[in-house]
């Protein structure tokens, strides 16, 4: 189970590249995430996540299947409230963060669709 | 000595022999601050004016016999992620410049009912997301033993002001190591209760199934104390543990004989420092004159836990960090659209280590790679699960280095995220696991650098993990003090 | 009036119907706020419904318990064990730029609903019902209100949070008849649950449908396309049979169905394209960290269906055993509560189901319109209505007379007896009083007497109508009739 110790570029020394490179669009996931980066960023981003997904690609050495997802480690379920109202915000104390708001609404340019 | 230099539990006793005031803690502490901060910057805003008041109403309540315990008037500061209501929260971003919260997270709101004086909100990774303190976008904080070196991170602020002598206590958040490590890295007491038993109603979410508040303090005794203040069901937040809780106290002061405690054989080799290993494997030998059985355990999914931790948390932050829009609060940059101006203000509000956890948390989910990443990340979790299930059939607790090294120089691994990353490498299987773990200073290396020593326990086993940290603790002696050069700003 | 059927020739249309239910809890599926229709804008709001930064969402009991109601109502199986996912897309009116919804272990799945159109029943397969939270809302400023023509948008988030349940059928629809049918169908079962408001115009029930169209004979399913904003049942069949049609002329002129959103504009009567996405959307669905489990054991399932009312297919099915027909068992079902109450009473005391019920849904529900009474306040109980119609069929009054005594009853007159006495609406039913007027009658007109005995029987309504004359409207038609041909038999 332990990496292999070829040694790394890092000062501790003990990160393992992986077998096979990772195809990254990373155009495509940088919009997904709404973040408008330049085209240097998103290749110095491309590099360094390539990076560490081949060291993070070592999940996929685990041995054997253990159950599909792990839990709550005090694993309980059913946490629920009763259907009881409690007080709101104050509208003045929500909107005074508001970046742009009028007439009690928040403002934003004209929305597009969703994807 | 100091009033700042005491622990919580000393100047608890002297406010009620009536020995000193609140408000002398809490001046004491602002001094100290006042001659630290330039080199330490462990605050992002120290609210005077709020301490003050608390400080003075502690005062006048104890005067009339109102006594809330322990925390009553002690100066405490809390990680700038935790949200205070009427004070600017920034989670060390950007893009919440300027942010006032409406209400208070559940942990500030238990604070305030038992009497704690909020000194003020302290520096971190941004969103949390570091080892160093260096991704805060309001500039680094400095490690009191030597202000060229980080004070570990995400909560490198809370450590560097505990250790600095400018909060008695702090609270912390620990997603990957954030407490363990940075109080570690500057030899203080610093500790993640089993996930569930702290409220998270009001942290700012970096990873919902790994975060975990916690306190950081002068010893073990004020852990234990800052803990009980802030534990306990909290029907705001589903995922708190609703059931009994361990008492944390019943046995500090109880000796170790008879204890099982497990060496994790991965913890160790290449990449550790010598002075850490030989620190470590003394402090086991003395655990063991002290009548504990120590026992060597292999737990192989150690080995690739980080490798789950960097798909599984960056996966959860890039969800949880999604509503900073710049549409309903913080800072906004125009755009043509909503859609412009949410990837304009994203791209501009967000360093770019947080930018790089979100890109790789939503590459991990994305269509087509969720089941090798994400999907995967999520077995070796559950078998890291099950491997410490196994190893708590023979052992009590769990020993190692809280870190592989000391504290290391500022810049050093700024342009690495892996090298940053490894930092985490003896912490993270906790956070994974859900379970209880804290770092106790046993020493210092030759350059004087101070050394953590990590005890980890089962779910819900603080008291035994409270009983060997405090054993540590006493056979530690560590007494060092970093020295720390005031200059009045 | 429905719109004429297209001409479909070997096409077949193949659609499912989704639809979204705001449920009427007190407060939010995640929070404490206040589920409140026409409140000031972002007056329900709160850290958890904003999406501020640290909120964390607690589930509302309530929801989960009438979903379940839901899902057992449509026939379906309740998941024993059911997480929430986070549905990962950014949007303005999304706060937290995810939903928390479900994905593949929703609370109730594989169910059905039998939907009749001209006495055809169809069982529509019932995919999945789920849980999650709704969005806010965004209205545009500008020229039109239409999004297209906005120079900003306004966010009001009172509306994030309500719980929301997804109904999804399989795609067994095969005509917007059939469509319209279903959604009315479905929103009774809802109204009847009473989880719901269920009001389209007030977007509390919202539809979508999923078209597609292929060949008679086919079991591969064409490109589909989803058609949403259609806010009445008959903007639903308008939309429906306008998309088949435009579908099935795109291919039939050598085009390709494109698989979109349409939105239905019902000013034009057309559907219209939005734009178009490049690829589908990655929703990235992962499970709900902040949020555990949810085990619903047996015990818990089997309290909810024993707490669920009578449903329409249920009552009208009961109807029809007690001599309803189709159409009467249908439009009893969907009157008020409160006259059904009524009709169960009448039936209980043995009054014929037919005559209550058409009485119910005929004059009373006209009366407590023109008086504008809320139904709940129908002055009239089931034993009234019995005694109403018991002396109709005895023949203490007339058929049209039974009018103006039920209106007496509902006025507080008294009784039915009673008023028809009060207001001098007892029809004479005595055999000798009456033979004494048909004689006279008879003996009056013998011209008539010879057209009937000369083979023209009509000729009785005209010497009927002449006893009615001789008595003041007060003989008893339907006696009068059997007096006067038995005479002539003579």
């Amino acid at each position: 189970m332990r990496p292999d110790s070829r040694s790394g570029t890092s000062p501790t020394g003990f990160y393992t590249p992986a077998a096979m490179p990772i195809e990254i669009d990373i155009a495509h996931v940088a919009r997904l995430a709404r973040l408008d980066l330049s085209q240097d960023e998103l290749d110095g981003y491309k590099t360094q996540l390539g990076d560490i997904l081949d060291h993070a690609a070592q999940v996929q050495s685990l041995e054997g299947d253990p159950s599909t997802e792990s839990e709550h480690p005090l694993g309980f379920v059913n946490a629920f409230r009763p259907d009881e109202r409690r007080p709101s915000l104050d509208r003045d104390e929500v909107l005074a963060q508001a970046p742009e708001s009028r007439d009690g609404f928040f403002v934003v340019p004209p929305a597009m669709e969703s994807e | 000595m100091n009033l700042h230099e005491l622990t919580i539990t000393e100047a608890g006793a002297r406010l009620r022999s009536g020995e000193t005031t609140s408000a002398e803690l809490l001046e004491s502490t602002l001094d100290r601050a006042s001659r630290t901060e330039a080199q330490l910057h462990a605050f992002l805003n120290i609210d005077r004016d709020g301490a003050s008041e608390s400080a003075a109403k502690a005062d006048a309540d104890l005067a009339e016999g109102i006594d809330r315990g322990p925390l009553h008037g002690i100066p405490l500061a809390l990680k700038d992620n935790m949200c205070t209501r009427g004070l600017e929260t920034t989670a060390g971003s950007q893009i919440l410049a300027g942010y006032v919260p409406p209400y208070d997270a559940t942990v500030v709101t238990r604070l305030k009912e038992v009497g704690a004086v909020l000194l003020g909100k302290t520096n971190l990774d941004e969103f949390a997301m570091g080892s160093s303190t260096e991704n805060s976008a309001y500039g680094p904080s400095f490690n009191p033993w030597d202000i060229g070196r980080v004070p570990g991170g995400s909560s490198g602020g809370s450590a560097a002001a505990v250790a600095g002598g400018s909060a008695f206590g702090a609270l912390g958040s620990d997603t990957g190591g954030s407490i363990r490590q940075p109080a570690s890295l500057t030899g203080i007491v610093g500790m993640k209760p089993t996930y569930g038993t702290v409220s998270r109603y009001g942290l700012i979410a970096f990873a919902s199934s790994l975060d975990q508040i916690g306190p950081l303090s002068k010893n073990v005794e004020d852990a234990a104390t800052i803990l009980r203040a802030i534990w306990g069901h909290d029907p705001l937040d589903s995922t708190s543990y609703s059931g009994e809780y361990p008492d944390v106290s019943a046995d500090l002061g109880r000796d170790v004989r008879g204890l099982k405690v497990g060496v994790v054989k991965e913890l160790a080799g290449e990449g550790y420092e010598p002075a850490v290993e030989q620190a470590v494997a003394r402090m086991v030998e003395q655990l063991a004159g002290e009548g504990a059985e120590i026992v060597e355990l292999s737990l192989p999914t150690f080995d690739i836990a980080m490798s789950a931790y960097y798909l599984i948390a960056p996966a959860e932050a890039s969800a949880n960090l999604a509503r900073f829009d710049g549409i309903r609060y913080g800072h906004r940059v125009q755009g043509a659209t909503t859609e412009a101006l949410m990837a304009n203000t994203r791209a501009e509000g967000f360093g770019p280590e947080v930018i790089r956890r979100i890109l790789l948390g939503t590459y991990a989910l994305s269509a087509g790679y969720y089941d090798a990443f994400y999907g995967q990340a999520q077995k070796v979790r559950a078998a890291v699960q099950e491997d410490l299930a196994s190893a708590y059939e023979s052992v009590d607790v769990l020993v190692s280095p809280t870190s592989p090294t000391v504290a290391f120089s500022a810049g050093e691994r700024i342009d690495d995220p892996l090298a940053m990353y490894l930092s985490d490498i003896c912490t993270i299987p906790m956070n994974l696991s859900g379970d209880p773990a804290i770092s106790i200073p046993i020493g210092v290396d030759p350059q004087s650098l101070p050394i953590g020593f990590q005890v980890m326990a089962p779910a819900l086993g603080e008291q035994v993990m409270f009983r060997v940290a405090a054993q540590v603790e006493q056979l530690a002696a560590f007494t060092a003090r970093p020295v720390l050069e005031e200059v009045v700003q | 009036m429905t719109p004429a059927k297209p001409d479909m020739g070997s096409w077949e249309s193949v659609i499912g119907i989704e639809v979204h239910v705001e449920l009427a809890t007190r407060s939010k599926m995640f929070c404490g706020c206040a589920v409140e229709f026409g409140a000031e804008p972002n007056t329900n709001v709160c850290p958890v419904c904003l999406g501020l930064p640290g909120a964390l969402p607690v589930t509302n009991a309530q929801a989960i318990e009438w979903i379940m109601a839901i899902g057992l109502a449509l026939n379906c199986q309740v998941s024993e064990r059911s997480v929430f996912h986070r549905k990962n897309y950014f949007y303005a009116d999304l706060p937290k730029n995810y939903q928390i919804s479900q994905f593949d272990i929703p609370v109730c799945h594989d169910g059905y609903l039998d939907v009749t159109v001209d006495d055809v029943t169809t069982r529509i397969g019932i995919e999945r019902a789920h849980m999650e939270e709704d969005t806010g809302k965004s209205t545009h400023l500008g020229d039109s209100g239409r999004i297209h023509s906005a120079e900003a948008t306004l966010l009001d988030f009172n509306r994030s949070g309500v719980p929301l349940v997804e109904i999804v059928t399989r795609p067994d629809i095969r005509s917007a008849a059939e469509s319209r049918a279903y959604a009315q169908e479905l929103r009774s079962v809802v109204a009847e649950l009473e989880v719901s408001d269920a009001r389209l115009e007030e977007g509390s029930i919202r539809f979508d449908a999923n078209i597609s169209i292929r060949h008679g004979g086919e079991t591969e399913l064409g490109t589909k396309v989803e058609i949403k904003n259609m806010n009445s049942f008959r903007s639903l069949e308008r939309a429906v049979t306008y998309e088949i049609q435009r579908q099935i002329e795109l291919v039939e002129a050598g085009g390709s169905i494109v698989m979109e959103t349409r939105h239905w504009d019902e000013e034009a009567g057309v559907t219209r394209s939005m734009r178009v996405k490049e690829g589908s959307s990655d929703y990235r669905y992962f499970t709900e960290p902040d949020l555990v489990p949810m085990v619903m054991d047996e015990s818990w399932v089997a309290s909810v269906r024993a707490g669920l009312p009578e449903l329409p297919a249920h009552r009208r099915s009961r109807y029809r055993d007690q001599g309803l027909d189709q159409e009467l068992a249908a439009v009893l079902s969907s009157a008020p509560e409160a006259l059904r109450d009524v009709y169960d009473t009448a039936v209980d005391v043995d009054a014929d189901a037919r005559s209550a019920a058409n009485w119910l849904t005929g004059e009373v529900i006209g009366w407590l319109r023109r008086t504008e009474t809320d139904p709940i306040d129908v002055p009239l109980d089931g034993q009234q209505l019995a005694e109403l119609i018991a002396i109709v069929d005895e023949g203490l009054v007339s058929s049209s007379a039974a009018k103006e005594v039920l209106e007496g009853v509902l006025g507080g007159e008294g009784a039915a007896k009673e008023v028809a006495e009060a207001r001098d609406l007892v029809q004479i039913s005595d055999t000798d009083a009456l033979q004494s007027a048909v004689d006279e009658v008879l003996t009056a007109n013998p011209d008539a007497v010879d057209t009937y005995h000369g083979g023209e029987q009509k000729v009785v309504g005209f010497l009927v109508g002449q006893v009615m004359r001789a008595t003041q409207g007060k003989a008893d038609p339907k006696l009068v009739n059997k007096l006067l041909r038995d005479k002539l038999k003579d």
